[in-house]
Parts: C-alpha cells; sequence; structure tokens
C-alpha cells in the first residue's frame, strides 16, 4: 500500500502532465502521518507488545475483557492516524486526477495506470472512512466502556465483523487496480504496440470498482447467515472474475501480433498472468458459499489470497518500481539481478504456497502454532523450502538496489525514456525537475509520448519558456504528523497529559500555517532555461554518441513504425 | 456428462493426492461428499479459461519475442470487436453455470436446513470455551468435552454458541463450518453415513489456546451409541455449576472429559448470561 501510493505519487503526476499534486501541503501530511502510523505499530515489539489478535483484530477477542494489554490499542492508533493520511491521500489525487489534467488529455485519454489510481482513489475516499469509524467505535470500547462490539451489554460482534470487511474488501481492490495499471503500461510499452482494448479495460476496471462494495459478506460466509444472502454475495463476488479474466486477455493479446521485449518488467508480467490466473480460480471456488463452508480459514484460504496479493498485487508493484526507478532516480536498475529477483520469486512463490491449497485440502486452518499431525510434515516441509527461496529472492533485490546504485553509472538514463515508452512521463528528464514539465504538453493521442516520437517531435526544445508558479516547501506536514504519533502513544499508555499536550501542538502547528502568508513563488525563466538546456545537451550527446549506438539509448528513438508493415 | 467427468477428475485428483489424508477428498457423510463435488466440478468449470489463458501465455510471449521474428507485427491493432465478443462472453457464460450452482447449493447445503432422514433428528449442543469444546446432550442429559459421539445414518442438529470469543465448529469430513458466537445460537445440519474417528477443530482464530482447540468426533452404529451413552453415564462426575467453573478456566490442549449428568437448560443459560436475558424472561 504504501509502495503503491509512492508510485502513484511519482507517477500520476507526470502521465497527466501536471506540475505537482493538487494539495501538496496534504500530500506531506499523508505521507508523515503513514510514517508516523508504520512507527507507531513497529514501536510496539519493543515498549509494550504487539497485539495477537489477527490482521482485522475482531472482537470481542480484541475487545478489553479478552485483551486487556496495550497490543491491541497500539494497532488501533497505527491504522486509525495511517488510514486519515490514506484518505486524504485518496482527496488529493482524486481531485489531481480530476482537475489537473493536460489540455486535451480526456478522460478517455488517461494512461491506463492513471484510470486504475483513479479508481483505486475513489475506493479509498468511500472505504477509508468506514475503517476510520469501525476503529473509532472499537477505541471506545476499549477506552469509555461502551459496548458497540463486546459479547454482553447488547454489544454485537457482528456488525464489527461487517464494518471492517465494508472497508476490507475494497482495501483488496485498492491494493490490486493500480497493479492492473502498472501491467497495463507494461504490456504495452514492452510488446512496442498500442494496449489492446482501451476502452473495455477501462470499463472492467470501473467494474471491479463497483463491485468491490458489494462483496464483502464473502468473507464470513459461515457466520450464520441465510441462505439467499449467501447465495447473492457469492454470485456478486464471481461476477468481479467477468472483468478479471477480461483484462487477462487485454494483456494477452496486447502482446499478440507485437515484438514482445523481456526486460525484467516484462518477466514480473508474464509470472503474474500465471500466478494470478490461478488465485483467481481459486478465489471463485471460495465464493462458492457451500464450498466456502469447508474451506473457510483454511491453509487454502491463505493460499489464495497470498496467491492473488503477491502474485497479482507484489509483483506488479515490482514490475512498476522496476519500470519507474530511472525515471525516478535517472539510472536503471541491474537487468540481470532483477531477472534473477522475479525468478527466485515465482519459484518460490509456487514451492511455497501450492503446498498450502493441498493442506487445505488436509483440513489444517490457518493460525495454527502447533500442530500434531504428521501427515501434513511433508507439505510444510516444502512450503518452508519455498519460503527460503523467496527470502534469497528478497536479498537479490536489495543486493540488485545496492549494486545497482554503485554501478549507476553504467545504467545512466540521459534521455529521459529508457525503454522507449508510450506515454508522457518518458517525455520529461529522469529524474524530472522539481517542475515536472517547462511546458504543458498539449496532448493529441493516448499514447502521447509515442506520438509525438512517431512524428519527430519529441526530443525538441522549446523556443522559449515562461516563469512557473510552484508551492514553497513546508515545515507544517511533519509536525503535525509527529505530534500526531505522541498523541497516539499516549492514549496506548493511557499518559493523558501527552494526548492534551499533542493535541493542542498539532492545532497550534495547524493555525500558525494556516495563517503562514507566503506559500508559493515564482520559478523564474533564467533558472528554467538552465536545467531545460542541460538536459537537452545530455539528450543530444546520448543521441549522437557513437558508444551508445548498439544499446537502447540511441537508434530505436522514433517510437512504433508509422506505416503498418504488411 | 458432468457426473462423468467430475467422476474422472476424482479419479485423478486421488491419484495425485493418493489417499485419505486429505480430509475433504475423503468425506463421510452426504453434505461433505456434496461438498466435495462441488469444488471439483467448480475446479473443473474454470480450466476452461484457464488452460487457454496459461498456453497463449506461454505461445505469445515465444512467438512474438523481439527477436529477428518473421511473426506479424500490428503496433496500431488495439481493437477487435469479435475478439472483445469472446473474452466477454466465454468468462460470462461460466460464472453463469456457476451461478446456477452456488444458487441452488447455498439452499441445498446451508447449514440450517433440516436434512431428508426417516430417521428422528437428535441434537447435540455445542459450547466454545477457552480452549476447549463442550458437548452437551439434551435429550441424554450428559455432556463430554473435546469428544463426542454420533450415531451414523441419523441426522444431527448441532447448536452452537461461544461462552468467550468467536470460534469456528468444524469437522472436515462431515462437512460445513459454522460460526461460535457469544449469546447467539447457530445451527448446523449434518449426518454421518460411516462410522469411524473424525478430526474436529476450531476454525477461527481465539486466542492463545487456539491451536489445541481440537476434538474427536466419533460416528458410531446405534448399538455402539447407546452402548456409548450408558458409559458416559456410568462416570462419576457431573456437569454442576462448581465443574462449569472448572471448565471456565483457560486452559490449553484440554483433555477429553465424561460428565454423566448436567442440567437440561445449561446450554440456555450460557447464551442468556450474554444477552440480559435470564430464564426466558
Amino acid at each position: 500500500m504504501p509502495l503503491i501510493v509512492g508510485l502513484m505519487n511519482l507517477v500520476v503526476p507526470l502521465q497527466i502532465g501536471a506540475r505537482d499534486v493538487a494539495f501538496p501541503f496534504l500530500n506531506s501530511l499523508s505521507f508523515w502521518l503513514f510514517v508516523v502510523g508504520a512507527m507507531l505499530v513497529n514501536a510496539s515489539l519493543f515498549v509494550g507488545e504487539f497485539a495477537a489478535t489477527g490482521w482485522l483484530a475482531y472482537p470481542p477477542l480484541s475487545g478489553l475483557e479478552y485483551s486487556p494489554w496495550v497490543g491491541v490499542d497500539y494497532w488501533l492508533w497505527a491504522l486509525q492516524i495511517s488510514g486519515i493520511g490514506t484518505l486524504l491521500s485518496g482527496v488529493n489525487f482524486f481531485v489531481t486526477i480530476i482537475r489537473m489534467r493536460a489540455p486535451g488529455m480526456t478522460l478517455m485519454k488517461m494512461p491506463v495506470f492513471t484510470w486504475t489510481s483513479l479508481c483505486a482513489n475513489v475506493l479509498i475516499i468511500l472505504a477509508f472512512p468506514i475503517l476510520t469509524v469501525t476503529i473509532t467505535l472499537l477505541t471506545l470500547d476499549r477506552y469509555l466502556g461502551t459496548a458497540f462490539f463486546t459479547n454482553d451489554l447488547g454489544g454485537n460482534q457482528m456488525m464489527y465483523v461487517n464494518l471492517i470487511w465494508a472497508w476490507g474488501h475494497p482495501e483488496v481492490y485498492i491494493l490490486i487496480l493500480p497493479a492492473f495499471g502498472i501491467f497495463s503500461e507494461v504490456t504495452a510499452t514492452f510488446s512496442r504496440k498500442r494496449l489492446f482494448g482501451y476502452t473495455s479495460l477501462v470499463y472492467a476496471t470501473a467494474c471491479i470498482m463497483f463491485l468491490s462494495f458489494i462483496v464483502w459478506l464473502h468473507h464470513f460466509f459461515t457466520m450464520g447467515a441465510g441462505a439467499s444472502v449467501n447465495a447473492f454475495f457469492g454470485i456478486a463476488t464471481m461476477i468481479i472474475s467477468i472483468p478479471t479474466g477480461v483484462k487477462i486477455f487485454n494483456w494477452l493479446f496486447t502482446m499478440y501480433k507485437g515484438r514482445v521485449r523481456f526486460d525484467s518488467p516484462m518477466w514480473w508480467t508474464a509470472a503474474f498472468l500465471i500466478t494470478f490466473t490461478i488465485g483467481g480460480m481459486t478465489g471463485v471456488m471460495l465464493a462458492i458459499p457451500a464450498a466456502n463452508f469447508v474451506l473457510h480459514n483454511s491453509l487454502f484460504l491463505v493460499a489464495h489470497f497470498h496467491n492473488v496479493i503477491i502474485g497479482g498485487a507484489l509483483f506488479g508493484y515490482f514490475a512498476g518500481l522496476t519500470y519507474w526507478f530511472p525515471k525516478a532516480t535517472g539510472f536503471k536498475l541491474d537487468e540481470t539481478l532483477g531477472k534473477w529477483a522475479c525468478a527466485l520469486w515465482t519459484v518460490g512463490f509456487f514451492l511455497a504456497f501450492m503446498p498450502l491449497y493441498v493442506l487445505g485440502f488436509m483440513g489444517m486452518t490457518r493460525r495454527l502454532n502447533y500442530y500434531d499431525n504428521p501427515v501434513w510434515n511433508d507439505w510444510l516441509l516444502v512450503s518452508g523450502f519455498g519460503a527460503l527461496v523467496v527470502l534469497l529472492a528478497i536479498c537479490v533485490q536489495f543486493y540488485q538496489i545496492f549494486a545497482s546504485i554503485r554501478d549507476r553509472n553504467k545504467n545512466l538514463d540521459l534521455t529521459g525514456d529508457p525503454w522507449d515508452a508510450r506515454t508522457l512521463e518518458w517525455s520529461t528528464s529522469s529524474p524530472p525537475p522539481f517542475y515536472n514539465f517547462a511546458r504543458t504538453p498539449d496532448v493529441r493521442d493516448r499514447d502521447q509520448f509515442d506520438y509525438l516520437k512517431r512524428h519527430g517531435l519529441a526530443f525538441k526544445q522549446p523556443e522559449q519558456y515562461s516563469r512557473i508558479h510552484m508551492p514553497k516547501n513546508t515545515w507544517a506536514g511533519i509536525v503535525i504528523a509527529v505530534f500526531s504519533g505522541v498523541m497516539g502513544f499516549g492514549f496506548v499508555w493511557h499518559i493523558w497529559w501527552m494526548v492534551i499536550a499533542s493535541t493542542l501542538a498539532m492545532l497550534v502547528a495547524l493555525l500558525v500555517y494556516n495563517f503562514q502568508k507566503s506559500k508559493d513563488y515564482y520559478v523564474e525563466v533564467e533558472e528554467i532555461e538552465a536545467i531545460e538546456d542541460a538536459h537537452f545537451a545530455r539528450v543530444e550527446a546520448a543521441m549522437t554518441s557513437s558508444k551508445n549506438e548498439r544499446s537502447e539509448y540511441s537508434v530505436r528513438r522514433r517510437g512504433t513504425p508509422l506505416s503498418m508493415p504488411a | 456428462m458432468i457426473k462423468a467427468c467430475s467422476r474422472i477428475a476424482l479419479l485423478l485428483s486421488l491419484l495425485l493426492l493418493g489417499g485419505c489424508d486429505y480430509l475433504l477428498f475423503d468425506p463421510k457423510g452426504p453434505i461433505a461428499q456434496e461438498q466435495m463435488w462441488l469444488i471439483i466440478v467448480s475446479f473443473a468449470v474454470m480450466l476452461i479459461v484457464v488452460i487457454p489463458v496459461f498456453f497463449m501465455t506461454f505461445l505469445f510471449s515465444i512467438k512474438y519475442r523481439d527477436k529477428e521474428s518473421t511473426a506479424e507485427y500490428l503496433p496500431d491493432w488495439e481493437h477487435s470487436n469479435k475478439i472483445e465478443a469472446v473474452v466477454w462472453t466465454v468468462p460470462l457464460l461460466i460464472i453463469l453455470v456457476l451461478g446456477v450452482i452456488t444458487y441452488k447449493t447455498s439452499f441445498s447445503l446451508d447449514p440450517r436446513q433440516a436434512l431428508n432422514s426417516d430417521q428422528p433428528t437428535m441434537r447435540i449442543q455445542v459450547v466454545a470455551m477457552d480452549w476447549k469444546w463442550l458437548f452437551i446432550y439434551p435429550e441424554q442429559e450428559i455432556a463430554t468435552v473435546n469428544e463426542f459421539a454420533m450415531p451414523i445414518n441419523q441426522p444431527v442438529e448441532f447448536l452452537v454458541t461461544s461462552d468467550t470469543v468467536m470460534n469456528s465448529f468444524f469437522v472436515p469430513q462431515l462437512g460445513s463450518m459454522i460460526y461460535a458466537m457469544a449469546g447467539m445460537e447457530n445451527q448446523l445440519n449434518l449426518l454421518a453415513d460411516q462410522p469411524g474417528e473424525f478430526r474436529g477443530l476450531s476454525a477461527n482464530y481465539s486466542g492463545f489456546g487456539f491451536s489445541g482447540m481440537k476434538f474427536k468426533a466419533l460416528a458410531k452404529t446405534n448399538s455402539e451409541f447407546t452402548d456409548w451413552v450408558d458409559q458416559v453415564k456410568a462416570r462419576p462426575r457431573v456437569l454442576d455449576a462448581d465443574a462449569f467453573e472448572q471448565l471456565s478456566i483457560k486452559t490449553k490442549d484440554h483433555p477429553v472429559e465424561y460428565f454423566s449428568s448436567v442440567h437440561p437448560l445449561l446450554f440456555n443459560r450460557i447464551i442468556e448470561k450474554y444477552t440480559g436475558v435470564q430464564n426466558g424472561q
């Protein structure tokens, strides 16, 4: 989740030709709120204890009566703070995408990653308030002795389970939709071809966005709802697999009659197509309530959701990270190590999680910390070995980052377009200047940068520049977030003076920031000219340098051919 | 046709899996059996999409690789009504088929649905405790911990509640699980058609002793079952208030216990404790 919001931060403004997000201060605040939330939950490993109530802390187990310790409080406040950060981000990106697109970029000309980000942010805006309220109610139960979700006094635990999944299910689509966007960008770029079925991909995304709100009950078919309720939610869940299946075919038909280059982002995509399809299939099996009655909470379920979260979302993030890394830093990640990492991840993934499906059939449930059934041993050993392979893959990835930074001069991206890609973010330098684009682009085509390259309009320096309006850097985001963390810590340990003091400090910081007069400034033409001249000199050098003739950097800067070969 | 296909699929899966360790493929009652078929059939139907996806992934990756390939290259080809029609229709049809199956089985395999049988339905009350299972036989007026017996070929209605946090009552070889929640009663109808000893467990995380929250489910012939009840009735301990208090203490890996008598309203009282209603008032 933080990884994907980071990628959105980098990519979305560039893809739509914007200078920054709509509310830069809010963006900084959201980021620091997330950091503070993450620190708070990690602090519980050192000070106090970690929550032992599972991912979603179902009451009454997470209630005061059964978990009187601070673990759940840490979980609550960490999730509350970072959840509010996420909600603010959602609003920010939604406004950015709706309001700040470059002239000419109609909604149906937006790159697919921007589309899926838009849908993910709509989900954030609609789902995160539910999370905020749900954990507030649980907090009230724990702090003020209310009885929303308790066993007695009229509380109802089923209400919590419904509410948390009414957030939790859209949440998994918040994770996966941007990954779908990444695969769309990667497949089109590396197949050197327009994306197949853009319109149907967009509609499929919108379908999934809508449907993700009416399927939450499939997380607890076994709670005892009636047959008609279960049937409704089961069928609604299955319907999601239709647009998802369409997407898979769209990517496949993008490769069809293309010229597919297997750089490492494309490796991740191929691995994804196989693993995610398996995950989707087992998902549909779980969606049948009567089958769910024997598969629920078993390792089959665990295998399924790792199958879609790792094989779907995580592989997508890795593809996106490799793909956009040069845009952010100015140099590519080491390709050989990247391919090794992908191969090890895929092999490790299959070794680790396929046995879990089998163990599910053997009646093994999740969250056991010991077991006495020797027939599970063999499969658990295979799975444990797979986990080691995944660990090795992670080590390779760390080494990849280290080695790539060490040898960055070998992998420099001088043109800003290391993959011969198609969308706007590649038309500016790598890393982009702080104002992103010296002149706001005028968008003609869905694959705008490919269009420019094909018509010989790319890499041309404009005649003149005008000054650019930019926001100033501000201290306010980090300060407010840090005080929110202190407040959370105070709440966890019931240190009331700390809670009051830090709440006041947050308010004061917000007021001081809001009464500041100058929050923005203009970048003067001379400064822009200097930056842009340097960039175009590098491009020129890279294009003409004989040393680079055979590499990616020179020959094929012309986009896809204009006339179709017969 | 589907029956024949699924028989072959079952044979294959049995060959692959090889034996009775695979509890879900070794059903001991009609509910579990239907659920096994449901898993196999839905799996088989989805292969209609999954296999072509695998095939196309490999084929397109190899055929259209950016080598000195002679394969056709159409950089501007981005739409085809025919392909769109196929990729929307095929998944739609599959989901239509699975949707019908889902709708039917949601009703026929509803845990609350009483089972058709010429035998009268027996009731067993189930209480999840920290961290053990209490079984109360209201008709026989006996109680057991972490073990229950049921006669074969006689439908049993389990009435499930919890005296603690949420748990899930599950005997994989008999079929469906159901959540156990305090203050509420869930019904689960099961039937065993073969004698045997089956593993039972809690399938919802309930705290530190969760891993040891297992029980034995014994399916017995009528006469064996009567013997078993008589044996329990001959035990010295009774489940009175003191014994229940003793049982409420949190324990891990609790041993099997037998109680020769129990108050017939104990189960209702456990539920009423959380609803604020006492003795039906």
